[in-house]
């Protein structure tokens, strides 16, 4: 009897018979797509392009100078420390999203805590008032852990603004992917040079090292199962705050 | 120019008025319309479902009789159906083909590249779109699925409507939705075509037209039966019977067929 | 009472399944074979057009994605290049398709991930179920996948045990109602907010007493019941949307974040993928990413999506399995004009504006592959004889809006011949009146004189017309006049009215 391998992929020759090409007739890929934008990256219109699409996704855009980070950041950071801590009927409106411990029933007494990625730039962090935890590959939070920190800061690889999409390939400013997943609020930091226009610019920045773990985002987590009427905000960070960096 | 005309099966048997009106018009527009006797059908019937084998003698028969257009011996075939047209394009060489005539196919192809169905003719080939008409009345328009989809004819029938003196043309709600007629599949699956059927209906009826028109008759059957059955008295007609009206011989609505009362 | 995990439902054969009935929770089960089930699609069809409920829902919810898509679609200039593009990708695939599984599977070993090819769904199952014991793990955790809802896994693994929990908010749904899906996309697009809300009530047992039916409250319910699962799993299992052959990496793309969730938190990653699901480069992304999207939800981009090469040391899932599927793929391929339905990337585009499908639903498809794609791939992945090819009208919507531009309507037609061949012995009645009738037809159609001559029979019908039309017919013509007037023939056919012209002249 032969093995599941062989059997397929005779199975698959055989269905291919004649029609199995040569060596040179590989189908001829037509690629009249566009494979860049007519707009530099970081331009202007880029940018406002980026902006619109992620505001239409419902995430909130900040655009600053890079000497401004650290005062945004606290407020932000501090702003999701101190909101509405809910409990598990607390989440009716439909405007706001929550944005803090799921597990806490009380009103957040303490400093929020905020969890960052060991290569991130620690002057970004150094005017906000909240416990900071870093993670790396060597040294790891749990998921547990992770599940108990309000927010988390990370910086982004590339950004494509005609789909509004931000992507994070793990290394040391991004973090490993749990710690942008499991806070409920990501506060993603991405330079005006790293916005290209189309996907296609991104993708090809993307190849070069292709076996990074990816993580493409575009706006906060969302479903449309129920009725095709858009919900924002399910188990990925129910906020999303994107900070462009000039 | 010399304009062949393939009349349809359906039109032949069922709604010579439609063939008729293309007659009328094309020679109103100072063409000479050829009829060749020994067509009947161009097989889309068998090849829609599935007796691929049935569909070879019909097909071959369509294209034998229409050969002579390759040759120059007419300008265009002419077609009042853009299913048929569809299948004269996209079908009968793949149906010839497959029963191993090349040299047949070859001719089909030939053949269909210089078939058109009406609308296409009008516009593309003939250059018109005022042909002249006069029809005073409230009037809603079907596009057929194949004639918007496999031939892509777009506003062209629009056009020709909004050019016709007095016709007052009601937009159509859903006017991209299939009737459900779909040939064997209204008897086949005869719940699910009744209730596509249904819907279409219900949408010409809320344009408040005394017309539904669009180009294919076998669509306007369907069509026409349902608002029959619901004795809504809005009438079908053909694209053609429309342009075929004039102040000098007005065509009447409904005067090709009865419908319940 | 808890929710209904690891439970082995009733089984249902390939005969007739219970409809659900309007107004109640429960779905129709789970049936033995997840690509032929239920009754034919005439009879299911016809009683799915009789639930006012489903209709209404169906409606409602494809006219809003079809609006969705047309929206996002019209805004990129290059649309239609891009179809050209990821249609050509798709069929440089299946041509090169033995070089770029084995080129797929040499990348994803190097990056230290494990490949199995599974011949069949009991041969994928035994791989799955295995794996997860060998962790010690009696739950798991699943992202939406149509490869193991086609393969029945969530049964196998109940059977050995193994508690299989979708996380996926619609494919939640109809696992607490022990479903089955109904949409490629949306599985509960039957089901509407108010029956959701009542299925969590009732089969959630954490559900908040005081849950309403609004979108948002709903998917938060979720979240909170999923939280600690995602949490604490130890195995997850997910399909693929893409996975890349000069690279070895994966692709999911999904909307909610359970699928990062599976994909990231658990040790240990099972990922069950078609054979067809390759691309052969990653630049090939740029494509798909730009048409599928779109296609499916409406979106420039969906949420997220997640993108693995093996295992990454200390980020994520550090033992990947990559099982390779067959499951009658390869009989696809066999085709050589049903082979582009394996072109499909499942973004469900044809069920959205398919006319058959927004009225019938997916359930009277009998598979997990409904509407016009399911009519062409089903047949083609079970080589049974099926009703499904004749389930539309080729109204040619479908291969309008799919992005890898197979042409149903024309793979729809084959598959008819397919069927007539088949049918070709059949002593059923039905199939020998139909082939009897299209043999007359050809031969009083193959010749302009006989056709002359048989054309002018249906005069004969206006001796039963009144008032210019006919309202009964006997059988067979009855399945026309149930619902339709026929017009009255003519009195004269053209043929004749052009031959007396002429004589006239």
């Amino acid at each position: 009897m032969t093995d599941a391998r062989t059997e397929i992929l005779s199975r698959i020759r055989t269905a291919l018979g004649s029609d199995a090409p040569g060596p040179t007739a590989a189908g001829v890929v037509p690629r009249e797509y566009r494979s860049a934008g007519e707009h530099a990256p970081g331009s202007d219109v880029v940018l406002a392009l980026l902006v619109d699409r992620l505001e239409d996704y419902k995430a909130h855009v900040h655009q600053v100078p890079a000497a401004d980070l650290p005062g945004l950041l606290a407020d932000l950071l501090g702003r999701s420390a101190k909101s509405q801590v809910i409990g598990s009927s607390d989440y009716r409106s439909p405007d706001v999203l929550p944005t803090t411990r799921e597990s806490a029933t009380q009103e957040s007494a303490g400093r929020g805590a905020v969890v960052v990625p060991a290569g991130l730039d620690p002057a970004w962090l150094s005017a906000a008032d909240v416990d900071v935890h870093t993670d790396s590959r060597d040294a790891p939070m749990s998921a547990a852990e992770l599940d108990q920190v309000d927010a988390v800061v990370t910086a982004a690889r590339v950004a494509a603004a005609e789909t509004g999409t931000i992507v994070l390939d793990g290394e040391p400013d991004q973090g490993r992917r749990a710690i942008s997943l499991v806070p409920d609020v990501h506060v993603c930091m991405v330079r005006t040079d790293q916005v290209m226009q189309t996907v296609p610019e991104a993708v090809r920045l993307l190849g070069a090292e292709p076996a990074r773990p990816l993580t493409w985002i575009s706006g906060p987590s969302a479903t449309s199962d129920i009725e095709l009427e858009r919900v924002e905000g399910v188990h990925g960070p129910r906020t999303l705050h994107v900070v462009l960096v000039s | 120019m010399r304009l062949a005309l393939a009349a349809t099966c359906i039109g032949d048997a069922m709604f010579p008025q439609a063939p008729r009106a293309v007659v009328t018009l094309l020679e109103r527009l100072g063409h000479e319309v050829v009829f060749p006797p020994a067509q009947a059908c161009c097989g889309q019937m068998h090849v829609n479902t599935g007796y691929l084998a049935e569909a070879v003698p019909v097909v071959q028969n369509h294209v034998r009789t229409f050969a002579p257009v390759a040759d120059g011996e007419w300008d265009a075939v002419v077609v009042p159906s853009g299913s048929c047209t569809g299948s004269i394009r996209h079908q009968q060489a793949m149906v010839l083909e497959r029963a191993g005539l090349r040299a047949e196919a070859r001719t089909a192809t030939a053949v269909a590249e210089r078939t058109y169905e009406l609308s296409e003719l009008l516009v593309d080939v003939l250059g018109v779109t005022d042909v002249g008409a006069w029809f005073p009345h409230r009037v809603t328009y079907h596009p057929t699925c194949h004639s918007l989809r496999m031939l892509g004819v777009g506003d062209k029938p629009e056009r020709l409507l909004r050019a016709v003196e007095g016709l007052e043309l009601a937009p159509l709600a859903e006017a991209e939705g299939c009737c459900g007629f779909g040939g064997t599949f209204s008897l086949k699956n005869s719940d699910t075509s009744t209730a596509m059927l249904a819907d279409k209906v219900a949408n010409v009826v809320d344009t408040g037209a005394e017309v539904v028109t669009a180009g294919d008759w076998s669509c306007l059957m369907h069509i026409g039966g349902g608002l029959s059955r619901g004795g809504t008295g809005v009438r079908p007609m053909h694209l053609a019977e429309i342009l075929a009206s004039t102040r000098e011989s007005p065509v009447v609505p409904g005067a090709g067929q009865a419908v319940a009362r | 009472m808890s929710t209904f995990l690891g439970m082995p439902a009733a089984r249902e054969g390939a005969g007739p399944s219970p409809q659900a009935a309007p107004g109640t929770l429960s779905g129709i089960g789970r049936p033995e074979d997840p690509l032929h089930w239920g009754a034919s699609f005439p009879d299911a069809a016809k009683a799915a057009l009789e639930n006012g409920q489903l209709r209404r829902n169906l409606g409602k919810a494809t006219s809003t994605i079809r609006t969705k898509r047309a929206r996002v679609v019209g805004e990129v200039p290059d649309w239609e290049a891009l179809r050209d593009a990821g249609s050509a990708v798709k069929t440089d695939v299946l041509a090169r398709l033995p070089e770029l599984l084995e080129e797929l599977e040499r990348n994803v070993t190097a990056r230290g991930g494990v490949v199995h090819w599974a011949r069949d769904a009991v041969e994928a199952n035994r791989i799955v179920a295995d794996l997860v014991r060998a962790k010690g793990a009696d739950e798991v955790v699943k992202v939406k996948s149509m490869a193991t809802q086609e393969i029945g896994l969530n049964e196998a693994l109940a059977e050995e045990g193994i508690a299989a929990v979708e996380t996926d908010l619609a494919e939640l749904i109809v696992q607490l109602a022990d479903d089955m899906p109904s949409h490629i996309l949306v599985p509960a697009i039957h089901r509407n907010r108010t029956e959701i809300r009542d299925i969590f009530l009732e089969r959630m047992a954490d559900a908040p007493p005081d849950l309403t039916d609004v979108p948002r409250e709903l998917a938060m319910a979720a979240r909170s019941h999923l939280r600690r699962k995602f949490l604490s799993a130890k195995v997850a299992i997910s399909g693929a949307n893409f996975a890349v052959a000069d690279t070895g990496t994966l692709a999911v793309v999904e909307s909610e974040g359970n699928g990062r969730m599976c994909l990231t938190l658990p040790e240990t990653l099972i990922t069950v993928m078609g054979i067809e699901k390759l691309i052969p480069t990653f630049d090939d992304l740029e494509v798909f990413l730009q048409l599928l999207p779109r296609s499916s939800t409406g979106e420039r981009m969906n949420p997220y999506t997640s993108m693995w090469t093996g295992v990454t040391p200390g980020d994520g899932p550090q033992e990947f399995h990559l099982v390779l599927l067959d499951n009658g793929r390869t009989k696809v391929l066999a085709d050589e004009a049903g082979r582009s339905a394996l072109h499909c990337i499942r973004c469900s585009a044809c069920l959205n504006v398919c006319p058959v499908y927004e009225r019938v639903g997916g359930h009277a498809y009998g598979s997990v592959y409904p509407g016009p794609i399911g009519a062409i791939l089903t047949p083609q992945l079970t080589g049974e004889k099926s009703d499904l090819p004749y389930a539309s009208t080729l109204c040619g919507a479908c291969y309008e809006v799919c992005p890898v531009k197979i042409d149903i309507p024309s793979i729809l037609v084959e598959l008819r011949a397919r069927e007539v061949s088949l049918s070709g012995a059949s002593p059923e009645t039905a199939d020998r009146v139909w082939k009897a009738a299209m043999k007359a037809a050809s031969f009083a159609m193959a010749d302009g004189g006989r056709f002359r001559r048989a054309a002018r029979v249906p005069r004969l019908l206006r001796a039963i017309s009144r008032n210019g039309v006919i309202r009964r017919l006997p059988f067979p013509g009855s399945l026309w006049t149930r619902s339709r007037d026929l017009m009255e023939p003519p009195q004269q056919t053209f043929h004749d009215w052009w031959a007396e012209r002429e004589e006239r002249r």
